[in-house]
C-alpha cells in the first residue's frame, strides 16, 4: 500500500511520520504472515476435485481427526490433572516447601515433548533404563498414551503458571461471602471458585491445545499418525505434496477453530472484581499431617515423573558410551543451532518493535488488524507454517528456497508473538511524556525513538529475544522442512537418532537441549517473581 | 460568559476577555488566536475559541478546575495536540501546525519526565545537540550550578529527590534558551513545603534567564504567587485575564469570584457606581445598573460583637493569623474574616452562637 494511502486512512495527530512508517512496516509484516498461507492454498487447489476427494474421504484422514481430538482432549485432561491441585497445594496452604515445589513445577518447561518422549521410550525395553537398572521390563510407550504423556509432562507447567495466578487473584472475600451464604465447602468450590479460574483455565487450554496439535516432535517418536506427522511423512518419505497440502489445510482450519471458540468462550467471561473495596489477600488454607502427606506424595509424583524421569534416563544412556569422542560435532551442532536462533531473535524483535509501538501509542482499527496479523504465525501450526513456505519459496522465490535466510524468516515470524508480548508491555509502561519532552528538546520522531523510546523499553526487547532466541534453539518442526542442506541442528540430530533407535547417540543432544531450555525456564522464573512483586 | 458585566458599553467579542483589552503587553511573544479542540464528536469542545497574548519574559498562569481546558490548550501551543481551528503565533510566525521539535517552546512535564536511562548531565544535554560537544558540556554544567545542583550530575534520576528532579527538569529545559517555556501542573507532585519554596525558584529562574512562560495549574494560591497575569477557564473557554490583583479585586464573574478565594454573593441593585444592597449604600468597582450581584470577599466584611445585632455567628475555623466565621444574617450565610486585632471587641474572641452586627466599608464588584 502507498504511503499516501495510509496517511489517507490515518488522519494522524502526532508524529504522522512515524505512524505511517509503523503502519508500513505492519501491513508488510502481516503481508509476510499471510502470502505463504496463499500459496499453500494456490498449492492444494492445484489438482481437480474429484482427486481432492478421493484424498480427503480417505479413512486414514478421518482416522487422523479422531486421533488428533483424543490427543488433545487427553493432554488437557492430563495437564488439568496434575495442574490444578499443584497450583492450589502453592498458592492456597500452608504447605511446607511449596517454594521448591513452585520452582520443581514450572521446571519440567526445559524438557521438550520430544525429550520427554525420548525418556518415555529410553526407560522402557530390553536395552532400557529399568530393566538394567531394575530388572523390569517394561513395553515401549507408544500411541495414543505414549504421546498424551510425553505431551502432558511438558506443558502442565503453561497451566499451572495460569492457575496459580488466577488463584493469587482470587477474591477471598468472595468465597467467605458463599460460605457466610450457607453453601459447603464443595458448592464454593464450583459455584464460585472454578468459574472464577475458568478464564485462566482457558488461556492454559488454548496454549497447550495450540502446541498439541501442532506438535511433531513427540507424535512422531511415539508414532502416533495426528496431522502433524503424516504432513511430515506425506512431504518427506511419500513426496505427495498435494496430500501434505491438504493436511496443513485441514490443521490449520482446526487451530484457527480453536481459537475463535477460545475468544468466543472467552467474551462472555468477566470476572474483575467490582466494587471499590480492597479485595482481601488469599488466606491459606491450614493442611493436617494427613493432607501434608498428601499433598507432597502428589508433588514428589509430578516432579518425580516430569523432571526424575528424563534426568534419571538421560543419565543411565550417556553413561553408557564416553562423551569425548562425539564432543566435536555437538558443539558443530550447537554453533548450528546458534547461527540460525541469534538473527532469529534479533529479526522477531525488530519486528515487534513496530507493531507494538502502534498498539500502544497508535491505537487504531488498523493497528488492530496488524497486531492481529502479527499473531498468526503463532496460531498457525508450525509444522503447516513451514510447509506453506516450502511451497511459497519453490513457486514464488526459488532463489530463497533452502536457505538460512528463509529459515531465520520463518523463525522470526512464527515467533513474533513471544516478542511482542513483553515489548508491548515495556511500552505501556514507558511514559508518553518522556517521548513529548524529547520532542520538545529538539529531536526529531526518529531521533527520539532512538535516543529516548528504545533505551527505556530496552528490558523488554532483551526479554522478547531471549524468548524467541531459547525457543527456536530447540524448534524442531520448521528446521525439518526448511533446513537447508547438511544443515543439522540440535534438535533435529537427537530427533532422528532417537527414532532411528540411537538413544546412547541421542543422549548428549537431548542433554545439550534440556541445559539450554533450563535458561528460558530461569527466565521464565525471573519474570514470574517480578510479576509477584 | 454569556452575562457580561453590564456596566461595559459595548459588547466584547466571545472569544476575548472582558478586562483583556487593556492588557496587552507592550512587546508580544506569542499570540493565541480562537484556538478550538473538539475531542468527542457531538459533545461541546474541549478548549473553545480561547485567544490571548502574551509578552516577552511574562509569565502567565492557566488557571482553572480539572477538565476546563488549560492542559489541552498548553499541549496546543507546544504541538503535542493539533486544534481543530485557531492559530498560534510565535513572534509573528504562524506555528499552528510546526511539529514540536521545530517550534523550540521549552515543555516542563507534571511528571518531570527525565530520561531515566541517562545521568543528570545528560539529561540537561540532551536538547543541545546542535552545538560543539565541549560547549554543550559546559552550558549543562552551568544550568546545574544555576538551580543548585552542581555536584550531581552524575547521578540518575531516581537517586534525587522530587524537588531536585524538578530543578534538572527546569534546567535541561532552558539549557536551550527557549523564548517560551510550558509548564504543565510543574508542582502537584510536591508535598506542601517544597510547592511554596520550589515556586519562587521557578520563577526567579525564569526571570533571570528572560524565557517568558505559561503555567498551568488548578491551585489558585500558586497561580496568585507566581503569575504575572493570570486566565481564568472554565468548561474550555477564558472567563477572565489580568493581573492576579485585578483577578482578585474585580473578578469578572461570578465563577471566578468563587474560584478565586471565597466570595459572598449579595444581590443589590446598581445605579451607576453605586449599589443598594441590605448593608445600605455601597460603592462599586466598575459601573453597573440594574438588580445585580455582588461579590463580597470575606475579609471586605467587618464583624462586631453586638448583642442587639442582626447576625448570628453559626461556624468558626481558627487559621492561625486570623479567623474565618460563618455568620447567619436571616436566609443568608456569609463568610467574613476578621484579621488580628480586628472583631475582637474587648478582647474577647467572638464565640459560635454570638450575636454580631456585620459592616461593609469597601467597594464590591458586580458579577454576572
Amino acid at each position: 500500500m502507498a504511503l499516501a494511502e495510509i496517511r489517507a486512512i490515518l488522519p494522524g495527530r502526532r508524529m504522522p511520520a512515524a505512524r505511517v512508517l509503523f503502519s508500513a512496516i505492519g501491513l508488510g509484516i502481516g503481508a509476510l504472515m499471510l502470502l505463504p498461507l496463499y500459496y499453500l492454498l494456490l498449492r492444494a487447489f492445484q489438482a481437480d476435485f474429484a482427486t481432492v476427494w478421493q484424498l480427503l474421504t480417505r479413512p486414514r484422514t478421518g482416522q487422523m481427526l479422531l486421533n488428533t481430538a483424543a490427543l488433545t482432549a487427553g493432554v488437557l485432561a492430563l495437564c488439568t490433572v496434575i495442574a490444578l491441585p499443584l497450583a492450589w497445594l502453592v498458592s492456597r496452604t500452608d504447605l511446607p516447601g511449596r517454594r521448591v515445589v513452585n520452582f520443581l513445577a514450572v521446571l519440567p518447561l526445559a524438557v521438550p515433548g520430544y525429550v520427554m518422549a525420548f525418556a518415555l521410550i529410553g526407560l522402557s525395553g530390553n536395552f532400557g533404563f529399568l530393566n538394567q537398572v531394575f530388572g523390569v521390563t517394561l513395553p515401549r510407550p507408544q500411541g495414543w498414551w505414549g504421546a498424551t504423556l510425553a505431551l502432558s509432562l511438558y506443558c502442565f507447567p503453561y497451566l499451572y503458571l495460569n492457575l496459580r495466578a488466577a488463584f493469587a487473584g482470587l477474591d477471598q472475600s468472595l468465597e467467605e461471602s458463599a460460605r457466610a451464604l450457607g453453601c459447603t465447602p464443595r458448592e464454593v468450590f464450583t459455584r464460585v471458585t472454578l468459574p472464577h479460574l475458568m478464564p485462566a483455565l482457558m488461556a492454559g487450554w488454548l496454549v497447550i491445545g495450540l502446541y498439541t496439535i501442532g506438535d511433531f516432535g513427540a507424535v512422531a517418536l511415539m508414532r502416533f499418525e495426528v496431522f502433524s506427522y503424516v504432513i511430515y511423512l506425506q512431504y518427506s518419505a511419500a513426496f505427495d505434496r498435494l496430500y501434505a497440502a491438504w493436511l496443513a489445510l485441514i490443521l490449520i482450519v482446526i487451530a484457527l477453530t480453536v481459537v475463535w471458540w477460545e475468544s468466543r468462550l472467552r467474551q462472555g467471561v468477566r470476572y474483575a472484581r467490582t466494587g471499590s473495596g480492597s479485595g482481601a489477600g488469599p488466606r491459606r488454607v491450614r493442611l493436617g499431617p494427613v493432607g501434608r502427606a498428601l499433598g507432597w506424595g502428589f508433588a514428589g509424583l509430578v516432579v518425580l515423573a516430569s523432571l526424575g524421569l528424563p534426568v534419571a534416563v538421560l543419565t543411565f544412556w550417556m553413561s553408557l558410551a564416553p562423551i569425548g569422542p562425539i564432543l566435536p560435532a555437538l558443539v558443530t551442532s550447537f554453533g548450528q543451532s546458534l547461527s540460525v536462533a541469534v538473527p532469529s531473535a534479533a529479526l522477531a524483535a525488530a519486528m515487534a518493535l513496530p507493531v507494538a509501538v502502534l498498539a500502544v501509542r497508535y491505537p487504531s482499527p488498523l493497528s488492530t488488524l496488524i497486531n492481529r496479523l502479527a499473531f498468526v504465525g503463532y496460531a498457525v501450526p508450525a509444522l503447516a507454517f513451514a510447509l506453506a513456505f516450502v511451497f511459497f519459496s519453490l513457486q514464488g522465490a526459488r532463489w530463497l528456497y533452502q536457505t538460512h535466510l528463509l529459515l531465520v524468516t520463518v523463525y522470526a515470524l512464527a515467533f513474533l508473538a513471544l516478542a511482542l508480548g513483553p515489548i508491548r508491555s515495556a511500552l505501556y509502561l514507558a511514559r508518553p511524556s518522556l517521548e513529548d519532552s524529547a520532542r520538545a528538546l529538539g529531536h526529531g520522531p526518529l531521533s527520539t525513538f532512538w535516543r529516548v523510546t528504545l533505551p527505556t523499553i530496552r528490558p523488554g526487547v532483551v526479554a522478547g529475544s531471549v524468548l524467541v532466541f531459547v525457543i527456536a534453539m530447540k524448534e524442531l518442526p520448521i528446521a525439518f522442512l526448511l533446513a537447508p542442506t547438511g544443515f543439522r541442528p540440535l534438535a533435529i540430530t537427537m530427533f532422528s537418532r532417537t527414532s532411528e533407535g540411537m538413544l546412547v547417540e541421542a543422549a548428549p543432544y537431548a542433554a545439550a537441549i534440556i541445559a539450554f531450555s533450563a535458561l528460558f525456564v530461569g527466565f521464565v522464573l525471573r519474570h514470574d517473581r517480578k510479576a509477584e512483586g | 460568559m454569556q452575562h457580561l458585566p453590564k456596566s461595559l458599553g459595548f459588547r466584547m467579542p466571545a472569544e476575548a476577555s472582558p478586562l483583556g483589552f487593556r492588557q496587552s503587553p507592550a512587546k508580544v511573544l506569542l499570540e493565541v488566536d480562537g484556538l478550538t479542540r473538539r475531542f468527542v464528536a457531538g459533545e461541546g469542545p474541549a478548549v473553545d475559541r480561547v485567544s490571548f497574548t502574551l509578552g516577552e519574559g511574562e509569565l502567565m498562569a492557566l488557571l482553572g478546575p480539572s477538565g476546563c481546558g488549560k492542559t489541552t490548550t498548553l499541549r496546543m501551543i507546544g504541538g503535542l495536540e493539533l486544534p481543530d481551528s485557531g492559530r498560534v503565533l510565535l513572534r509573528g510566525k504562524d506555528i499552528t501546525r510546526l511539529p514540536v521539535e521545530k517550534r523550540g517552546i521549552g515543555i516542563v512535564f507534571q511528571d518531570y519526565a527525565l530520561f531515566p536511562h541517562l545521568s543528570v548531565r545528560d539529561n540537561v544535554r540532551f536538547g543541545l545537540r546542535r552545538i560543539p560537544r565541549a560547549d554543550a558540556a559546559a552550558r549543562a554544567e552551568e544550568m546545574l550550578a544555576l538551580v543548585g545542583l552542581q555536584g550531581l550530575g552524575d547521578r540518575k534520576p531516581h537517586q534525587l529527590s522530587g524537588g531536585q528532579q524538578q530543578r534538572v527538569a527546569l534546567a535541561r529545559t532552558l539549557a536551550v534558551s527557549p523564548p517560551l517555556v510550558l509548564l504543565d501542573e510543574p508542582f502537584s507532585n510536591l508535598d506542601a513545603a517544597m510547592r511554596v519554596e520550589t515556586r519562587q525558584e521557578v520563577r526567579r529562574l525564569l526571570k533571570r534567564t528572560g524565557s517568558a512562560g505559561i503555567l498551568v495549574t488548578h491551585d489558585q494560591e500558586e497561580a496568585l504567587a507566581l503569575a504575572d497575569r493570570i486566565a481564568v477557564m472554565e468548561k474550555g473557554r477564558v472567563l477572565q485575564i489580568g493581573t492576579p490583583d485585578e483577578i482578585y479585586r474585580n473578578p469578572a464573574t461570578r465563577f471566578v469570584a468563587a474560584f478565586i478565594g471565597r466570595s459572598n454573593i449579595l444581590p443589590g441593585r446598581a445605579n451607576g457606581m453605586d449599589a443598594e444592597t441590605a448593608f445600605g449604600r455601597l460603592p462599586l468597582s466598575r459601573a453597573a445598573n440594574g438588580t445585580v450581584a455582588l461579590a463580597v470577599r470575606p475579609e471586605q466584611i467587618m464583624i462586631e460583637p453586638d448583642p442587639d445585632g442582626p447576625a448570628a455567628v453559626v461556624g468558626r475555623e481558627f487559621r492561625g493569623h486570623d479567623q474565618l466565621y460563618w455568620v447567619q444574617e436571616g436566609e443568608r450565610c456569609l463568610l467574613v474574616i476578621s484579621g488580628p486585632g480586628q472583631g475582637q471587641g474587648a478582647g474577647l474572641p467572638i464565640a459560635i452562637g454570638d450575636r454580631v452586627r456585620l459592616r461593609i466599608c469597601d467597594c464590591v464588584t458586580p458579577v454576572d
